[in-house]
């Protein structure tokens, strides 16, 4: 049966959603999540939605799910690529996604993580780019 | 205002509620909705979908296009033959977040569209009309 | 009718010539449109009023006959309407057709009095209503030119502007209402994703007042640009808004604010890991001794 593939970098998951899911598929990942993160000690989850065109509230709570699972089980999750026409809706339902972290891209979302783990030089979680 | 399409589709497991997704942005696309409106549409159609389906037992979207004249829009007919909503009112009034109510989020769908309208009666069903406009 | 359609039809380029030379220079507009395609365009509608009678009689212009006829003149009426043409051009257009075609009748109807009049009488009813199809498509076309132009406007109004790596600034000049906000955030967003910019500054120093909408419009903004992973901070808040914000009871606990534009900049540099850094050795001005260096 067809899954969202969840993708092993080191002591992070990425995840990249391209496709219109439905439900079935929405709760399978929950599943595949936690139990990838159980099975391989990971700390951080990254979620990548830059082509997802419609986020409803279903998917919504998928997101904060997948947050607070994970945090339970010791692991960050960032949520990336939110298109501003999908922000802007949530905004409108009402749905603002508290407890999930967001960055506007994967390279962004990676620095968050590694900034997030203990013993890490750039524990203070700035950009290091040239003013 | 007269109806210058129309089609329906069935509301019967969550695979329909992607179709029903996808028949929208189809015709918003057409249309010619700006981005976000489409997204706003598509949108309140997935929620209204999975409400008819999820609480409604069951049912079926109707999709029009409009004309006014001027204006053209999109109606959506939302309509399943479930239990009904008790207090319309108060359901309207529902947020999403942690299941309080029948956390069907009404109130946020009607935020994404021009026109909404609802009618419902215990044991009977429930009709959610909504539209928008270009 | 079918012989009125005939006699048109015969007679067509004779209807043509006189019809342009009858239409004057101001509707032929030479400037604008070139002659061979004026030339087209009378052929073209002429062929079409002949196809129009001859298939669905000269009485009913909604029957699809007449179609053909009725699009091609909203078309032209349309591209007049862009290109500046006034109202009463686009409509003498059409009935400039009247006095060659009540010439030709005139000449081909003579032997019965009772068919030229029943003639003319149709023509001209034909006409009129063919001016006005025009005249109302062209009202049309200017309605949607204008709202095209204010659409414009209102995006102009609200540039969104770069002031530093990752660093955006939104310069807002003028009252907010719901469709000024949705163009603004829109634009603010789509900006944030294109540049990759994690901080933009809303700068309200030009909205005289802020009410409960124009809070919840931008908080509305704030709380999307936080969803897709970038912050906002609002600056130039005066005195009196100040005063005004804490009155209406509107909620700004999750927002920062500065009254200034350039301490939100500060802050944005501060927060993104930078720092101004003055170089020493650089040169200075002989009359900077002169003047208390005030440091920001």
């Amino acid at each position: 049966m067809e899954r969202i593939p969840v993708l092993r970098m080191g002591s992070l998951l990425l995840i990249t959603i391209q496709v219109d899911m439905h439900d079935k598929l929405a709760l399978q990942l929950q599943d595949d999540v936690t139990e990838r993160i159980s099975e391989w000690g990971s700390t951080g989850v990254l979620i990548d939605i830059s082509s997802l065109e419609i986020v409803d509230s279903f998917i919504g709570r998928m997101l904060a799910n997948i947050a607070a699972m994970s945090r339970v089980l010791g692991a960050d999750t960032v949520v990336v690529g939110m298109q501003p026409a999908v922000a802007i809706t949530l905004v409108e339902l009402g749905m603002s996604l508290p407890g999930v972290r967001t960055a506007l891209s994967v390279e962004a979302g990676m620095e968050l993580l590694f900034a997030a783990l203990p013993g890490t030089q750039s524990g203070s979680g700035h950009e290091r780019s040239e003013a | 205002m007269s109806v210058l399409k129309r089609e329906q589709l069935p509301l019967k497991n969550s695979n329909d509620i992607v179709l029903a997704r996808q028949k929208v942005r189809q015709w918003s696309v057409d249309l010619r909705f700006s981005l976000v409106d489409q997204t706003k549409l598509v949108t309140a159609a997935s929620e209204l979908a999975r409400n008819a389906l999820d609480h409604g037992k069951g049912g079926q979207m109707t999709i029009e296009l409009l004309s006014n004249g001027s204006k053209a829009g999109l109606q959506l007919i939302f309509e399943d033959q479930g239990p009904g909503i008790p207090d319309v009112e108060q359901a309207l009034k529902d947020g999403f977040t942690s299941g309080s109510g029948m956390g069907l989020g009404l109130g946020g769908s009607k935020r994404l569209v021009n026109e909404f309208s609802i009618e419902s009666e215990v044991g009977r069903g429930t009709r959610i009309t909504v539209a928008r406009w270009r | 009718m079918n012989e009125l359609a005939e006699i048109i039809s015969q007679n067509e380029g004779q209807i043509r010539a006189e019809w342009i030379r009858d239409m004057g220079s101001s509707v032929q507009r030479a400037d604008l449109i070139g002659k061979d395609e004026l030339e087209e365009q009378c052929r073209s509608l002429l062929s079409a009023i002949v196809t129009g009678i001859r298939t669905s009689g000269p009485g009913d212009l909604t029957a699809a006959g007449w179609s053909s006829t009725r699009e091609f003149l909203q078309e032209i009426s349309a591209s007049r309407a862009r290109q500046g043409f006034s109202p009463a051009d686009v409509a003498t257009f059409v009935l400039s057709l009247k006095r060659p075609i009540f010439s030709l009748i005139r000449r081909e109807m003579a032997s019965s009095q009772e068919k030229l009049f029943e003639a003319i009488w149709t023509v001209t009813e034909l006409l009129d209503r063919l001016a006005l199809i025009t005249s109302e498509a062209f009202m049309a076309a200017r309605e949607e030119l204008i709202s095209r132009q204010q659409e414009e406007l209102l995006e102009l109004s609200t540039p969104v502007v770069k002031l530093w790596d990752g660093i955006l600034a939104l310069p807002i000049i003028g009252t907010l209402d719901s469709a000024r906000t949705q163009v603004v955030m829109e634009n603010l967003l789509q900006t944030v994703v294109a540049t990759n910019s994690k901080y933009a500054i809303i700068d309200i120093t030009g909205v005289p007042t802020v009410d409960t909408l124009v809070a919840q419009h931008l908080l509305k903004t704030i709380t999307a640009a936080r969803l897709m992973g970038a912050e906002c901070i609002i600056s130039g808040v005066r005195p009196q808004i100040a005063q005004t914000i804490v009155h209406l009871g509107i909620n700004l606990e999750d927002v920062i604010t500065k009254a200034k534009l350039s301490d939100a900049f500060a802050l944005a540099l501060q927060r993104s890991g930078r720092k101004v850094v003055r170089e020493s050795g650089a040169p200075v001005s002989p009359i900077s001794g002169l003047f208390a260096k005030r440091e920001e």
